[in-house]
């Protein structure tokens, strides 16, 4: 029950947060709370991946613009020319269209954005299993220059074509209706609500994984990560495994781009960056990179501090500084907090402690 | 396609190619001392080329390139001793995690001691106008000095490692760490010396095209992604492969422009990197139990 | 006796510490007005972020030591958004919901600005954006202006040149952003308009740093001159290569070049070379009567001054998005974000580093082909183009 903790308090958060926020007139934290939340998601998605499955992955952000350009491509793409084709008619009947006006006020028929979002994710899905079949057979530093280049095509592509907004990117993202009155909108008045939708989204994605992780797939995964060998001998599916940690991994990234772009009203090339991948890992290493909860509160915390712009012009070298200061010292900081924690339990004449990744 | 514009692109195509051989040699050198992929390399490029250019106003150019490949490879060596030393103990992916917090940093120091301004260095001989003429292509002089030391600094390194008692030691350190130290030789400083003198040839690389490519401080990044590429696709740890690699890829990039728009040269790049990858894990030279051998 | 005593000092006590609160008031005028300002200062569009900062800084210390906006100290509240689109949203968002400012200048790139522009506009809040991209200002949108020059008249400049030089085959290379993307659309559009042919147009990556293979390319298509459209240090690259392959043909840069330091680079390379600017940087050459001449003069003298480096267009663009808005707030006699709007839109022939300024409800941009003179370079140094 435990592990499920942080779960809850996201869950809790997500409703006691904003009335606790508003009394103290500091509404306006939501905003950097709710966009903290979708990349830590995609981090989350990442560290399944690496810390347990054992897997480094440079080409995270390429999932994230995935998710984030195909839901927002398909939520702007204007149908009115083809209007009168069978298909589109046949979508309009079965509700899954919408209607608004374009930048110009023109009249715009789109696909519903949930229609978007569902594809989106298994366009993340699909392109996931594609790549990840021939890019997981590749080892340590292989198969992280595959996924770095993986990120690398992703990013020219978006970057290069002009259907998807070339450098500037696509604005005018319209709102997801998740629920009749419940929109994934980045107003002011819907300020609250998407808070909640975010942490509550953060909140299942987290429980998602730990289940996963303390499942007998979860042990497979450990299993994997501490020899492969060993664990194929064991009669273990590694690629398999691996590959579904892939493609989870790929989903999660895919959900927090699409939501975000829906929030934030616009999407452009640079959350397809290398430095983004590289900004996911450190998250992940900074959290103990086989800790969910660790990548939770490192991921929410870096976050929230460099969109709130607390370092200023300095957000950079403090990101680095942070990074090195953790990877040098977590270690001797964990054994402390150990070994002090140790001495409590001791009392209580607990004689073995779990090791390994810790959910 | 002309003659002429066969050797245009060609030379083009060794511009590129020769920074490319210099970083991956400086990944390959740190590669075989310590297992890990050193993101921070293409800062040692940028600090030395910076450093340069700072100094190059004050005192003769020769001098300027000494000093800056002395100071980068006194700071290579201090971000060995006083981080990387001590996260070898937390694994490889922990100090390959501590190269890009520091990449970061070292970047954003440069831009808070030099600005965000571009700057450039002198031509070696001539200036930004000259041009020599061979079979009816046009090129600057710098290129030949680009592909002469390019070429020193390989010729150097094999030497170093065949011949002197630290390069050897280092070959030996890299097959088997333990029978290495069983052999009198401390690996640690090997380590030392690995990134000591992957800054050194960094810098000196840095130098030597800054002339032609301009330098700011944050050309880091973007050469140690190309340098990682070129190493892989040479087959991590093998230096002289990467030389090939680097060329090779420079070629691939400058030729590809022929039929490919030049803003997705990097794609075909990746694209045959990535195929060559799924065809031979181990990198175009490298050997499958080598690959093996460096894991997390 | 005592109690009358004590009465009456206690009740000079009170009336004096009544009186205090005058006192402790904000300084003479009263609350300062709060501007916010989303320049990517560090990043990868440092080289236009950077002056934007610094220029602001400027401008508003200069302000404030003249008595400020209305008699008010101006508080500048600076944001770095690393030319990064989503921390432009959380800083938009920030600077309308929490440090409620009367309005805001920048972003520096063309993708922030649209990321921005919605935000903005549905909160009512008064947007000067220093980013060139014509999306920003079309549609017009009631609180978005921009400061740049339009794209189009910079190219139809471009071209009357060419016209006049004889040239109509020409080659166009641009950097693959959204500037250089731009100017690559416009000068495509305006191409058959001026009788121009572009044999060759491509986009090179922002980071290149050779263009040997590429001008190579260029060449074999018998252009007569280049066009190159970009705002990064390529630009100087480009000269360079040029003169090394021997390339004799004229090289046309965009109004990115306006910038000392790249002429710098490009040393020698950069004699010659022709582009569409506005007249910051050859402010010294411009008659007397000329109604900008003054303040560029004088922006140029107090930037070398204060910051030791020579003043360039880009941060020209803050130059004028504060001093429009100063202008505005003063003419509504308020800093009601619909009244500043108004007043914005009334702004006739006011003068800025880019050009003469005249808006109205239709055009938020305010700048006409007049705004813009043709630039050369001569012994290192920028030069009216004369013709040859």
């Amino acid at each position: 029950m435990r592990r499920y903790a942080p779960a809850l308090v996201c869950a809790l958060c997500a409703f006691l947060l904003p009335p606790l926020l508003a009394a103290t007139k500091t509404a306006y934290l939501l905003t950097q709370l709710t966009m903290s939340a979708y990349y830590v998601l995609a981090s989350l998605g990442l560290c399944a991946l690496m810390g347990y499955a054992g897997q480094i992955s440079l080409g995270q952000a390429g999932f994230f613009a995935i998710g984030a350009y195909a839901s927002s491509f398909l939520s702007t793409l204007n149908l009115t020319k083809l209007a009168a084709s069978p298909i589109v008619r046949l979508l309009d009947l079965t509700g899954l269209l919408s209607r608004g006006s374009d930048l110009y006020g023109a009249p715009l028929l789109s696909l519903s954005p949930w229609l978007a979002f569902l594809a989106a994710i298994l366009l993340a899905a699909a392109i996931a299993a594609l790549i990840g079949t021939p890019v997981l057979r590749l080892k340590g530093h292989y198969l992280a220059m595959a996924t770095l280049g993986f990120g690398l095509v992703i990013e020219r592509i978006v970057r290069g074509s002009k259907i998807l907004g070339g450098a500037d990117g696509l604005s005018n993202v319209p709102p997801f209706t998740i629920l009749p009155g419940l929109a994934v909108a980045g107003g002011r008045s819907a300020r609250a609500a998407n808070f909640a939708i975010a942490w509550i989204v953060l909140a299942l994605g987290l429980l998602a994984l730990v289940n996963l992780v303390s499942s007998r797939a979860g042990r497979a995964l450990r299993a994997l990560h501490d020899g492969e060998e060993a664990a194929g001998a064991m009669g273990v599916d590694t690629a398999r495994y691996k590959l579904n940690v892939f493609i989870i991994g790929a989903v999660y990234a895919a959900i927090a781009g699409a939501l975000l772009t829906h929030y934030n009203g616009s999407i452009g090339p640079g959350e397809a960056n290398v430095m983004k991948s590289v900004r996911y890992v450190a998250i992940v290493a900074v959290g103990g990179m086989a800790n969910l909860t660790g990548t939770l509160v490192a991921g929410l915390a870096l976050n929230f501090l460099s969109l709130r712009g607390v370092f200023g012009r300095f957000d950079d070298a403090v990101f680095g500084l942070i990074l090195i200061a953790v990877m040098l010292f977590a270690e001797d900081g964990q054994r402390l907090l150990r070994s002090s924690l140790g001495a409590l339990t001791a009392a209580r004449g607990r004689a073995g402690r779990r090791k390994g990744p810790q959910a | 396609m002309r003659g002429q514009l066969f050797l245009q692109y060609l030379f083009s195509g060794l511009i590129y190619g020769s920074i490319y051989a210099v970083v991956a040699i400086g990944f390959n050198i740190i590669y075989n001392a310590t297992g890990i992929i050193n993101f921070a390399q293409g800062e040692f490029v940028m600090l030395g080329s910076m450093i340069a250019s700072a100094l190059s106003g004050r005192m003769p150019l020769a001098l300027a390139i000494a000093a800056a490949v002395v100071l980068t490879t006194a700071a290579g060596v201090a971000v060995e001793r006083l981080f990387l030393r001590r996260v070898a103990r937390g694994g490889v992916l922990k100090m390959i995690v501590t190269t890009i917090g520091l990449s970061i940093v070292i970047r954003e120091a440069a831009l808070m001691a030099w600005g965000e301004g571009v700057r450039t260095l002198p031509f070696f001989s001539g200036n930004e106008v000259s041009s020599l003429t061979l079979l009816g292509a046009h090129f600057s002089p710098q290129i030949l000095w680009i592909v002469g030391i390019t070429a020193l600094i390989v010729a150097g390194l094999t030497l170093f490692f065949r011949l002197t008692m630290a390069g050897k030691a280092m070959r030996g350190c890299s097959a088997n760490r333990e029978g290495a130290s069983l052999c009198g030789i401390d690996p640690r400083r090997m380590v030392t010396l690995a990134f000591g003198m992957s800054a050194g040839i960094g810098a000196l690389g840095g130098c030597v095209v800054a002339p032609l490519t301009q330098t700011h401080y944050a050309i880091g990044a973007g050469l140690a992604i190309k340098g990682f590429t070129v190493a892989a696709f040479g087959g991590l740890g093998n230096s002289v492969a990467a030389v090939f690699a680097g060329l090779l890829i420079g070629m691939l990039e400058s030729f590809s422009i022929i039929l490919v728009p030049e803003a997705y040269k990097d794609v075909v790049t990746i694209c045959v990197l990535l195929i060559l990858l799924f065809a031979k894990p181990s990198g175009l030279f490298g050997s499958k139990a080598a690959s093996s051998l460096k894991e997390y | 006796m005592a109690t009358r005593l004590f009465g009456k000092i206690g009740a000079t006590l009170a009336l004096s510490l009544s009186l205090l609160p005058g006192a402790f008031a904000a300084p003479a005028g009263g609350e300062p007005i709060k501007i916010g300002a989303i320049f990517g200062v560090t990043g990868p569009a440092a080289y236009l972020g950077a002056p934007e900062d610094k220029t602001a800084r400027m401008l508003v210390d200069e302000m404030n030591r003249s008595g400020g906006i209305m008699g008010r100290q101006v508080q500048l509240i600076v944001k770095d958004s690393g030319a990064s689109a989503e921390k432009a949203i959380s800083f938009a968002k920030q600077l309308i919901d929490e440090d409620n400012v009367v309005a805001i200048i920048g972003p520096t790139t063309s993708g922030e600005s649209m990321a921005i522009k919605d935000i903005c506009q549905k909160a009512g809040m008064p947007l000067i954006s220093c980013a060139s991209a014509e999306t920003i200002v079309n549609p017009v949108a009631k609180y978005v202006f921009k400061v740049p020059q339009k794209d189009n008249y910079i190219v139809e400049w471009l071209y009357g040149t060419m016209n006049k030089l004889g040239i109509s085959k020409i080659g166009v290379i641009a950097s693959n952003t959204g500037f250089g993307n731009g100017g690559k659309a416009q000068l495509e559009k305006y191409a058959s308009k001026y009788g121009i042919s572009i044999a060759i147009s491509e986009v090179y990556d922002s980071g290149a740093t050779d263009l040997s293979a590429l001008l190579t390319k260029v060449n074999a298509a018998g252009v007569q001159a280049v066009v190159n459209w970009s705002i990064e240090p390529a630009q100087s690259i480009v000269a360079k290569n040029m003169r090394q392959l021997k390339m004799g043909q004229q090289l046309f840069q965009s109004h990115g070049f306006a910038n000392i330091r790249y002429v710098e680079a490009a040393g020698e390379a950069a004699e010659g070379v022709i582009f569409p600017s506005g007249r910051l940087i050859v402010a010294g050459e411009l008659p007397d009567s000329n109604p900008q001449k003054r303040l560029l003069a004088k922006y140029n003298a107090d930037y070398r001054a204060l910051y030791k480096e020579e003043a360039s267009t880009f941060g020209g663009h803050a130059y004028d998005a504060l001093t429009i808005l100063k202008a505005a707030i003063e003419a509504a006699k308020s800093t009601e974000p619909d009244r500043i709007v108004q007043a914005i839109e009334g702004l006739k022939d006011f003068s800025g580093t880019a050009g003469i300024f005249n808006f109205s409800a239709a055009d938020h941009n305010g700048l006409l082909m007049d705004s813009i003179d043709m630039v050369t370079v001569k012994k290192g140094r920028f030069v009216l183009y004369k013709g040859k």
